[in-house]
């Protein structure tokens, strides 16, 4: 940047809708991802060979046909120097599969060959004696075997049992939730340079760089000292690079070790699909005891997670189930019970939301079920029980698991959307349409979102930055975050300009480096701008604190008439542009970097007793979906959308904005027509986008309403924002909702039963029982 | 001796040789030209992150038609123009309206499908200005976001759509100079591609080569390359022939040549009837309709391509080609088993003819799939009822995705014929479906509802045809 004196307000500070600092560089295709850094000279490309049975005894392995022109290393699990194992937290996510494999799609082998045609060539080519084994395929048999990946887990309050028996009215059912693929655009891929000294660098499209980094140490046998590990950007992540991510980054590095040249692992769409996890399913059953007024006066939850083959995260995923299974309910009586499901299918992993959203989706089918027992509206039912905000009737304010909900504003929330939705009258409306209509029915459903912001792991709720300002006044600066779309770097930069009152065309944020800031947590749990833009306010006012007091002595003025704004330090009566007092300050020898640091206050959480504070906050939200549905095929279409949603003081009300609708629709996805389809063989057939069904631009909401609640955090954040990564993803379950309220319009009022994903075929499924039932 | 392949990367004219027929226009941009602007989600036509234009000369002008670059082979490219999205900026920076629009809208959020959303709005922006939201929502139907909700792409579209140009353009005079008067003949790493320029140069070369594989658009075949590692030695690529790109409309019929593809047919079939116009622009996305051709569909006979219930429930025919001559089928002929056709040796589809439809005959088609747009139906149904004094004949009725190929229900047909077009007749029809039909489960859809679908279809069909008052289908609710 050329020394300039700029006499503006600084632009770009926090609050203001920016655009995304990488746009121009998305629309003219200059965006580097990690498949597009210019390969090194000898680059090799590596292929994963799959295992094609659910369950497996390996019985024999000859790789020597593999060696085919072109072909440079093949590694089985003997070849790995270290472990062979890339689990996140507990063991048992084997790199290669040894004796076993426990999942159709299992990595078995890798080739890394001159081209990926020939890799592929080469791989099929190995000898593999299987025997095959029983597998586990399902929650119920899992159960019943007793197969768990982790063990039960309840969480209590009050006694649910007893509460039942004195509640006037019960019901019981059960619910079958569907898992989801993350269909990031981008899929898994590493580049990994092997270096001097056992040394390895790595570009992984990962959201864990520290994690990436100690695990292609712990296969190596190498300090972590000696692996940088670094991400740009990824093409989409949504939690699916957060475990996931290690795999590919590691087999990447074993054969750069191995061939001692560059290796790129980039997988195709189906083997993404077929290798990585994916949000769990869920088999979910429920006992509601209530009164005539709808109140809730007994709960019991039992969740059966699918978690496949391995823990991975799945124990923390669950336990997030639990945590959401009351949403903005007050629970008097509760009892949540979790079954970590250990099946012979891939192994289930984070995905926005991370358990959240069926734990949620669980009470929201309650809630709509115990409305329409009663004949009451499923809004007012919700109304009457909600959390009291704090200070009205303190009882009604403690979760299931002990933490007081201080902030609760749904109950202002739901009827600001109501009236803005106009959704009584839309009520009236649709009932008047549903009669005179035969085969078209409408459907209109409203619900609430809290959803608790932190790591429920206390100790990941950490974050770490690094700002340098150079001598021409320009600002760069590293988080422990990373870049996948949802504005974070742009979020950083906004406030680190505001610190430092300059425009944000003045700070750069350059690629997630293990090696500029250490020991990070994952960019997950929607804590990517709480915990990383603490971090960078907080090495922002480190080095203005030295500014400051340079400034004290060289101009000999007070500390409180010192301040950052319009590009300039302001001194006094005086100011000088930022660039020329920077410049100063380095000719003092003012050092102009410093690290910062952030972790999360005031979070506690005992497994041990299911109790404590493991939020720092929450976030809420609210939606009113409106849907037509087809009866004689199931198909349906989203008419109208309109949300609230809560994002405290927005940091970037653009980005926020995105976050919502880019949620609310993949929300959608997961709850309509992204359908997972495994055969009786446990092998997965839904693998590319030709039979995987994200939405498209028709499935978005034709008349679709977005706006930010307004208020601002209770607690401390980052100029009092709120996360909103996760959190609007689960506006969706209005959809699922609606078209469940559609449906019940072809019955005499008995209540649909509706799996999700609501796919057409589940919906026609649904419309025949309740013509049966009501016949 | 093996030609070279000629082309217009953006403005530069390429030469290029050594490389397999095979290799697909986005390996060759990002391996070979380092334009890796243009991105592989999924390497089988169905998410748009490679979406590339490519312009043809036609009438003395430039055409531009988006396209998927992950499934088409280079060699397709020869005599054309490619544009990517490195070129849409102007030479002093200034970005194209579109990519301006998705700066402006908060488009972009991982960006990773942008540069395919761009080429897409790009194409239609110089195709048709004036499109409204629906033709929008058509143009990017293969077009997958995962991040924004499509909301303020599809805002971005209708501002970039309100500039003025400038578009996109081309040396015609360049490019016209590599149109080839006699047949592309390329062979690279033991591949061998011929693309012949007319009806006698096809017949030859596939007499010659009997076991060559015949590629139109490519939007099949291309996957079985991407994604079965399929070997193709010999390719004789129908498209560039002059024959089988004409389409000629008679008061009997209407004759589209093989080569046509679904876009440039799109207008002529959809005049058939509505519900046909709503089938086509759900049939794969622009892009696979700017390649994909009928004769393609037709000749590679699957059982689940939306294009054959309509054709067949129609009566069209199509003509098949060789060396000694032609011959005239009825189109449900052509489907012998799954994946067994009634083509020999040396044979080709040359047209197909689609009669015109007589003012006696009701006519309908429906689309059932678990997403509206791009996606391949769980059931394709199609319905023709010819009325005369009250009564049913020759009635034709058509499913898709129940049996292993496209396949006429008739022991319904043989219900309905002779009977008065009522209810009572229509639910009887419909218990019959299960003597014609027993379809399979998979991911699609079970057999179940595959069965309770087909049958309600022809329910719907029946409704449609007599009560106008009740909007009976969701697709085009409130549009």
């Amino acid at each position: 940047m050329a020394r300039k004196t700029l006499h503006h307000p600084a632009t770009g500070a926090a609050g203001q809708a920016i655009p995304h600092d990488s746009a121009i560089l998305h629309v003219t295709g200059r965006a580097t991802y990690t498949d597009d850094i210019l390969e090194p000279a000898g680059c090799l490309h590596a292929y994963i060979l799959k295992s094609p049975h659910a369950h497996a005894r390996i019985k024999g392995m000859d790789v020597s046909a593999c060696y085919i022109p072109g072909v440079h290393a093949v590694m089985t699990w003997r070849d790995v120097p270290g472990a062979n194992d890339v689990a996140p937290v507990f063991d048992g996510d084997p790199v290669f599969a040894e004796r076993e494999v426990l999942y159709a799609g299992q990595s078995v082998l890798a080739v890394a060959a001159e081209s990926i045609e020939i890799a592929y060539q080469a791989a099929q080519r190995a000898v593999i004696h299987y025997e095959e084994l029983p597998a586990i395929l399902d929650v119920h048999t899992a159960i019943q075997k007793k197969s768990f990946v982790g063990d039960t887990y309840v969480m209590r309050t009050g006694d649910s049992k007893a509460a039942l028996k004195k509640s006037p009215r019960s019901l019981s059912g059960t619910l079958d939730i569907g898992g989801q693929d993350h269909f990031y655009l981008e899929g898994q891929v590493a580049l990994v340079t092997p270096l001097e000294n056992n040394e390895i660098h790595c570009w992984s499209s990962t959201q864990h760089p520290s994690e990436v980094q100690h695990l292609i140490g712990k296969v190596l046998d190498i300090p972590e000292h000696a692996v940088t590990v670094e991400v740009r950007r990824m093409g989409g992540a949504f939690g699916g690079k957060e475990s996931q991510a290690s795999l590919i980054a590691c087999v990447a590095a074993l054969l750069a070790r191995k061939t001692n040249r560059p290796v790129k692992l980039r997988l195709d769409r189906d083997d993404d699909m077929i290798l990585t996890g994916k949000r769990h399913d869920f088999h979910a059953a429920y006992t509601v005891g209530f009164d005539d007024d709808g109140m809730i006066r007994s709960l019991d939850i039992t969740h059966a997670v699918n978690c496949g083959m391995s823990a991975d995260l799945s124990n923390a995923i669950a336990d997030r189930a639990m945590f959401h299974s009351d949403n903005g309910y007050y629970l008097s009586d509760a009892t949540i019970t979790s079954y970590r499901c250990l099946t012979h299918k891939v192994s289930n992993t984070a995905f926005r939301g991370f358990g959240g959203p069926q734990g949620m989706l669980v009470i929201e089918y309650i809630m709509d079920e115990v409305a329409r027992v009663l004949g009451h509206d499923p809004v007012d039912v919700r109304l009457a029980n909600l959390y009291d905000p704090m200070g009205r009737t303190e009882k009604r304010c403690i979760t299931h698991y002990g933490m007081k909900v201080e902030d609760n504003i749904l109950g202002d929330m739901i009827p600001d959307l109501q009236k803005s939705s106009s959704y009584k009258k839309r009520v009236a409306e649709i009932a008047r349409f549903n009669a005179k209509n035969k085969i078209l029915k409408r459907g209109i459903a409203l619900t609430p979102v809290k959803f608790g912001i932190s790591f429920t792991l206390t100790m990941l709720n950490q974050g770490g930055a690094l700002v340098h300002i150079y001598k021409d006044g320009s600002v760069q600066v590293n988080h422990g975050g990373t870049e996948m779309g949802q504005g974070l770097h742009t979020k950083i930069i906004q406030v680190v300009a505001t610190e430092f009152g300059i425009d944000h065309t003045s700070v750069k944020i350059t690629a997630t480096s293990t090696g500029k800031v250490p020991n990070t947590s994952a960019t997950a749990a929607s804590t990517g701008a709480d915990i990383n833009g603490k971090a960078a306010q907080d090495a922002v006012r480190i080095i203005r604190e030295r500014l400051v007091d340079f400034a004290i002595t060289e101009f000999g003025v007070k500390r409180t008439s010192i301040r950052f704004a319009d590009n300039h330090v302001h001194i006094g009566t005086q100011k000088m542009p930022f660039v020329d007092f920077v410049h100063l300050a380095y000719v003092n020898r003012i050092s102009l970097s410093s690290n910062g640091f952030y972790k999360t206050p005031d979070i506690h959480w005992d497994r041990a007793t299911a109790s404590g504070r493991p939020f720092y906050y929450f976030s809420y939200g609210t939606a009113v979906s409106e849907v037509v549905v087809d009866t004689l095929t199931g198909e349906y279409r989203i008419l109208r959308a309109d949300i609230l949603h809560d994002v405290g003081r927005s940091l970037n009300p653009a980005i926020d904005i995105g976050q919502i609708e880019g949620g609310f629709v993949q929300g959608t996805g997961w709850l309509t027509s992204e359908e997972l389809f495994w055969n009786e063989k446990g092998v997965l057939r839904t693998h590319s986008p030709s039979t995987y069904k994200i939405p498209t631009a028709r499935d978005a909401p034709a008349d679709f309403r977005v706006r930010l609640h307004n208020g601002e955090n209770r607690e401390d954040t980052i100029y009092r924002s709120k996360a909103v990564g996760e959190p609007p993803l689960m506006l969706a379950i209005s959809v699922f909702l609606a078209i469940r309220d559609a449906i019940s319009a072809v019955g005499n009022g008995v209540v649909p039963h509706l799996n999700a994903p609501a796919t057409p075929e589940s919906v026609l499924k649904s419309i025949n029982d309740v013509r049966a039932r009501s016949s | 001796m093996s030609d070279t392949i000629k082309f217009m990367l953006n403005d530069e004219l390429r030469e290029v040789s050594g490389l397999s027929p095979v290799m697909t226009v986005l390996q060759y941009l990002r391996m070979h030209e380092n334009l890796t602007g243009t991105k592989e989600g999924c390497a089988e036509g169905d998410c748009g992150a490679c979406t590339v234009m490519v312009g043809d000369v036609v009438d003395g002008v430039m055409s531009y038609r988006a396209i998927n670059a992950c499934i088409v082979f280079l060699p397709t490219l020869d005599g054309r123009q490619v544009v990517t999205v490195e070129h849409l900026e102007s030479a002093s920076g200034k970005l194209h309206p579109v990519q301006q629009a998705m700066v402006d809208c908060n488009g972009s959020q991982c960006g990773f499908c942008t540069p395919g959303f761009v080429m897409s709005l790009a194409t239609l922006r110089q195709n048709n200005p004036k499109a409204d939201r629906e033709a929008v929502q058509d143009a990017i139907a293969g077009n997958l976001c995962r991040c924004t909700g499509y909301r303020p792409i599809l805002e971005a579209a209708d501002k970039a759509l309100r500039t003025k140009k400038p578009a996109v353009s081309g040396d015609v005079k360049k490019l016209a100079a590599l149109k080839r008067k006699a047949m592309f003949s390329y062979e690279g790493q033991g591949g061998k591609f011929f693309a012949p320029v007319n009806i006698t140069e096809l017949a030859d070369i596939l007499a010659k080569y009997p076991k060559a594989t015949l590629l139109a658009g490519g939007t099949d075949i291309g996957l079985w390359v991407t994604k079965m590692h399929m070997p193709l030695p010999v390719i004789i690529y129908t498209a560039n022939v002059r024959e089988l790109q004409k389409i000629k409309k008679t008061n009997a019929a209407l004759e589209i040549g093989a080569a046509v593809t679904y876009a440039a047919a799109f207008d002529h079939l959809a005049a058939y009837d509505e519900s046909l116009h709503e089938l086509l622009r759900r049939l794969g996305s622009n892009q696979i309709r700017s390649s994909g051709t009928l004769g393609g569909n037709i000749a590679n006979g699957s059982p689940i391509g939306d294009g054959m219930p309509p054709l067949i429930a129609l009566g069209a025919k199509i003509v098949l080609r060789s060396k000694t001559g032609t011959r005239q089928i009825n189109l449900e002929d052509y489907f012998i088993a799954y994946k067994k056709q009634n083509r020999k040796a040396g044979e080709f589809v040359e047209k197909i003819i689609v009669p015109t439809l007589p003012k006696s005959t009701l006519f309908k088609t429906y689309k059932i799939s678990k997403r509206f747009d791009q996606d391949i139906s769980a059931v394709c149904g199609a319905f023709a009822i010819t009325m005369r004094n009250g009564k049913i004949e020759g009635a034709r009725i058509v499913y898709g995705g129940m049996a292993g190929t496209p396949m006429r229900a008739v022991h319904m047909e043989s219900y309905l014929n002779g009977k008065t077009w009522t209810e009572s007749t229509v639910q009887g029809a419909m218990a019959i479906l299960t003597q014609d039909f027993a379809p399979m489960s998979d991911m699609r859809a079970s057999a179940e509802y595959r069965t309770q679908v087909a049958q309600n279809l022809l329910y719907r069909f029946f409704i449609e045809t007599t009560d106008t008052e009740q909007q009976q289908r969701v697709y085009s609710y409130g549009a």
